[in-house]
């Protein structure tokens, strides 16, 4: 368990019901998550699980070579919003209404970074949702996350 | 030297610094983020492209590059104000690391260029408080704000 957190634990952890993807599968409808390479390793009754490998091009700091916060801030925005299309509700489209983010240190150099996010309340119009960054640990996070989004349902529509 | 030639050469010397400040972060590359200046007012600037789109649908930045550009834009103006507050060290100065941010998503990010300018608020010993807003069409039309607090380095 050194590149890639350990599947069966974090489905423990999680208490996740469905089967955790460790390859996960590329991001493709969204073209800004798919050029960083961000991958889905479980998604399913308001939570997901979300990925993102070190890359050169996403360093933030040259000194140390760690990625850049923004990386970070960009996965916890999917993966909270992958949690609210992942509840058992039909929804038609959501959006970040805002997003705030705790960085607790520097993501390692050359290693993978998971977000586990959950949608853990939804209203007719709006979802809270609560997102956690880290290497193979969730205990000994990188940076954790809280959301909002607008939800807009399908048969609100009609 | 005459007085004149040398707050020419400060000048420059603040121009190539910015652009070192920026370049140094490969991320900021990535995502084509430029900055100009007007005296000591910074502009950051996020070309359009397809890379950043979050939903082809409308089409929409990702929000998740909205945040990133905004931090990005503190970080720099961050660096930028210790230059001009004439920064004695070796190169560039040193990036604040990140402690907590808060975006508010007002306006989905349309296809086309977004500006943003960074607002510190306070200048702690440690800890630097600093507003960003970002808008495209209209600076008093933004897209997103952000709030954050920086740890500067030692």
């Amino acid at each position: 368990m050194t590149e890639s957190a350990d599947a069966r634990e974090l489905g423990e952890v999680f208490s996740l019901t469905g089967a955790f993807d460790s390859e996960g599968t590329v991001l493709s409808g969204l073209p800004h998550s798919r050029e960083i390479g961000m991958r889905v390793h479980y998604s399913g009754d308001s939570q997901a699980v979300l990925s993102v490998d070190w890359n050169e091009k996403l360093i933030g700091d040259p000194q140390s070579g760690v990625m850049h916060g923004g990386v970070i801030t960009a996965l916890l925005d999917t993966a909270c919003g992958a949690a609210v299309m992942a509840v058992p509700e039909k929804l038609d489209t959501i959006a970040t209404l805002d997003l705030r983010i705790a960085y607790m240190r520097p993501a390692t150099k050359g290693l993978r970074v998971y977000c586990r996010a959950e949608c853990y309340r939804l209203t007719r119009s709006i979802a809270f949702t609560r997102a956690v960054a880290f290497h193979d640990d969730p205990a000994d996070p990188v940076a954790s996350a809280s959301g909002t989004f607008i939800v807009e349902r399908r048969e609100a529509k009609a | 030297m005459s007085r004149l030639s040398e707050i020419a050469e400060q000048e420059e010397a603040h121009g190539a610094a910015l652009g070192k400040l920026a370049a140094q972060i490969p991320y900021a590359k990535f995502l084509g983020v430029r900055f100009d200046r007007l005296g000591d007012e910074l502009t950051a600037r996020l070309p359009f492209a397809e890379a950043i789109v979050g939903n082809p649908m409308l089409p929409a930045i990702h929000g998740g590059v909205t945040g990133a550009f905004l931090e990005l834009t503190a970080q720099v103006q961050l660096g930028w104000n210790e230059i001009v507050t004439g920064w004695a060290g070796q190169g560039v100065p040193p990036l604040p690391k990140t402690i907590d941010i808060s975006v508010d998503y007002l306006r989905s990010g349309k296809p086309r260029e977004t500006f943003a300018r960074a607002h510190v608020q306070k200048a702690g010993r440690r800890v630097v408080h600093v507003h960003v807003a970002a808008w495209q069409d209209a600076q008093d039309r933004p897209i997103a704000m952000m709030r954050g607090n920086f740890l500067m380095p030692d």
